[in-house]
């Protein structure tokens, strides 16, 4: 056990990485902490993670699809495309909310023990992402309901989950580093969520963009993501495939690069501001 | 040198202070006045500047005018060996906590290195991350974790866990309806079964009752007998005489002693005497201010320390406008800030301050009381009327009991032993008679 260890200062740097290895057990002890009290004491349980989006997906379907009569994607039913989209919204709406308070939420730990503090905003992705892995019952339910099968594209959904992962993780680390300096964060992210809601094509599809404006649009990393979830499971009209999907690759790695960048630059100091 | 398993070299740490500026203090309370109004906008305008410069430059947001370099640590250094207990003592504010915390990897020193050889475990405040809502038995796989202990780790020493910390009945119970006593015991046994090189204690040993205090002392000399090293921070001085081989005393962020526990004690109550001497300013009430407070002896030179069942005796002094009846009131609380005592002047003899403007000194002389061994304080308020406070100022008068002993057996009634913080004696010792 000749583990030497130097203290000084910014000398973290040096093994960060495997120390975030190190502290895989405690990761996985956090996000499973966090998974199993989520929905503790609560009537309806893990039903949640399938309630919120077929609600809202009701309210999307009776007023943008009934009354303001917004086109589907091609023969796909409204219902269908808006579920999806909003399934994924939820993903991104929940841990960005969330990540604003998710180290502030933890200030004992961290003022008391050191570990990776990165730990602590991916393992709330993890349990957000488990939502949203379990919210996926409720498109299979409607799928079924609407007699609609899903095209070949489904193989490569693993490959979506991976990317909306990460289109995840990137602005929560950024938003979680930055709400332990500004806590302006806190009154900023719901009402930017909320907006968010309507930028993002969660009601309507991301084809009635005007194609030169596109690749603007694409540099929000949630379009590539949601019309990627769609051609992969509703199939639809394709077409995605062009340069705003490449648009939004760039961006969510761009997001990535900006919130680790972040989040390892004011991490040393948490333990002083919180 | 080689055998050091953590070595402190020249280590600093510094943060940033903000202060309000004279220009501004001078209108302090009265900004909001309808004169001062277009004052207060102009401040809130001008902070609002400057934490949007503060922002675009991604420095800290610190509040007030100016800002202040404040020293935490200063050029600290010092050496533990393998298997030694050393014991940390100094007032708060001293830099014991931010040492600490710069070990145990929390925060970054500003200066200067710690070279640690081996795994450090820090119990700084024992239930860390315990979570209400999950049972004893995923509490302690949680806690253990946080801890640095491994999942197989932990299974194996699970058991011993459970018993050390006598909750086998509960441990499928969410930890919210645990008693305080269940919780404390439970999370002192997730963490006396940590086995690090390093173990950092701070202040645990001021929990449960007397046989679980006695079990974690026990504890302590085991990991310490096993070649492990421990670093003990305490208040309380007798555990730093029964359970250390040496000890350092801090005192505004400077090492001031390094050597054995008796003669660290000693200097440590120097320590307090001298702020007593050179810093004491308490600012002022409306009308009174209070100007200095001392633990004196009969002969009226200060002491450092209160003898438990002795007269307890302060030498104020306090000075007034005369306006109205000012009472001088104690009000006595334990080292964490319990109110223990009250001794009001007006109310209990009905004396009051000179109606005369001006500056008085008085010894007030309070009946001896049993202080249980530990660490105490005394705020010290002017009121008017025993209706409202002019001058409160708090934990004016910090003092340690070193010893208590009621009786004629060699017994030291101690504040950790959880029984209370002062002694009750019989007026005559009881007579049993057949009923």
């Amino acid at each position: 056990m000749a583990q030497r260890l130097v203290i000084e200062l910014d000398r973290a740097d040096t093994n960060y990485w495997l120390d975030v290895w190190r502290f895989r057990e405690l990761f996985l002890v956090l996000a499973w902490r966090d998974l199993s009290v989520r929905y503790k004491d609560t009537v309806f349980g893990v039903l949640w993670a399938l309630l919120r989006p077929f609600l809202a997906m009701l309210v999307f379907t009776v007023v943008f699809g009934k009354l303001a009569k917004l086109p589907s994607d091609g023969d796909v039913p409204y219902s269908l495309m808006v579920i999806v989209g909003m399934t994924v919204w939820s993903l991104f709406s929940a841990s960005w909310t969330e990540a604003g308070s998710t180290l502030i939420k933890e200030t004992n730990l961290i003022t008391k023990v050191y570990f990776p503090r990165l730990i602590v905003p991916a393992s709330l992705m993890v349990v957000n992402f488990v939502d949203f892995l379990i919210s996926f019952a409720i498109i299979a339910i409607l799928m079924i309901w609407y007699g609609f099968l899903p095209s070949w594209h489904i193989i490569l959904l693993p490959f979506f989950l991976v990317l909306a992962f990460v289109a995840n993780l990137g602005p929560g680390l950024w938003i979680a580093a930055l709400s332990v300096k500004y806590r302006d964060f806190r009154y900023v992210l719901p009402f930017m969520v909320q907006l968010g809601m309507y930028v993002s094509p969660v009601g309507f599809t991301s084809n009635v963009i005007p194609d030169e404006w596109r690749w603007l649009y694409s540099l929000n990393p949630v379009v590539g993501i949601i019309d990627g979830f769609r051609w992969c499971i509703l199939g639809g009209q394709g077409g995605l495939f062009g340069i705003g999907f490449c648009w939004s690759l760039v961006a969510t790695g761009f997001f990535m690069w900006l919130g680790t960048r972040q989040f390892r630059k004011t991490e040393k100091r948490f333990a002083d501001l919180l | 040198m080689s055998e050091a398993i953590v070595s402190v070299q020249n280590l600093s740490k510094q943060y940033l202070i903000g202060h309000q500026t004279d220009r501004f203090q001078a209108y302090g309370g009265a900004a909001y006045d309808e004169g001062n109004l277009r004052l207060a906008i102009r401040r809130g305008v001008q902070g609002f500047l400057r934490s949007s410069k503060r922002l675009l430059r991604g420095e800290q947001m610190i509040r007030g005018d100016s800002v202040e370099e404040f020293s935490a640590l200063d050029d600290v250094s010092f050496d533990v060996k393998r298997g030694e207990v050393l014991g940390i003592i100094g007032r708060n504010g001293g830099g014991k906590s931010t040492l600490l915390k710069i070990i145990s990897r929390i925060t970054e020193p500003s200066g200067g290195r710690v070279i640690i050889n081996g795994r450090v475990a820090s119990l700084l405040e024992i239930g860390t991350g315990f979570h209400p809502e999950l049972s004893g038995r995923e509490n302690i796989f949680l806690n253990g974790a946080i801890l640095g202990m491994s999942r197989a780790e932990i299974r194996k020493k699970f058991d011993e866990i459970v018993d050390f910390a006598q909750i086998e009945r509960f441990i499928d119970t969410p930890v919210k309806r645990y008693s305080s006593g269940m919780y404390v015991r439970l999370a002192f046994a997730v963490a006396a079964h940590v086995e690090p090189d390093i173990l950092i204690v701070d202040e645990v040993l001021a929990v449960g009752d007397t046989e679980f205090q006695n079990k974690c002392l026990g504890k302590m000399r085991e990991v310490s007998g096993g070649g492990r090293t421990v670093l003990l921070v305490s208040h309380n001085m007798s555990a730093i005489r029964n359970l250390t081989s040496r000890c350092i005393v801090m005192s505004a962020g400077k090492l001031v002693y390094d050597g054995n526990p008796a003669e660290a004690i000693r200097k440590y109550a120097e320590v307090l005497d001298q702020r007593r001497v050179e810093e004491q300013s308490f600012g002022k009430g409306t009308h009174t201010a209070i100007k200095s407070a001392y633990l004196v002896d009969e002969d009226g030179s200060p002491v450092p320390t209160y003898t438990a069942g002795e007269p307890l005796r302060v030498d104020v002094v306090i000075s007034t406008d005369g306006g109205a009846s000012y009472s001088v009131d104690l009000i006595l609380t334990t080292g964490d800030r319990q109110k223990l005592a009250l001794g009001a002047l007006q109310a209990f003899h009905g004396v009051t301050l000179p109606k005369e403007p001006g500056t008085y000194r008085a010894v007030l002389e309070i009946e001896p009381i049993w202080l249980a061994s530990g660490d105490y304080s005394l705020d010290i308020a002017t009121s008017i009327g025993n209706a409202a406070f002019d001058h409160y100022v708090e934990e004016a008068l910090p003092f340690q009991v070193l010893s208590c002993n009621p009786g004629d057996q060699s017994w030291d009634f101690q504040q950790i032993h959880g029984l209370g913080s002062f002694a009750i004696r019989h007026r005559r010792p009881p007579v049993f008679k057949p009923a």
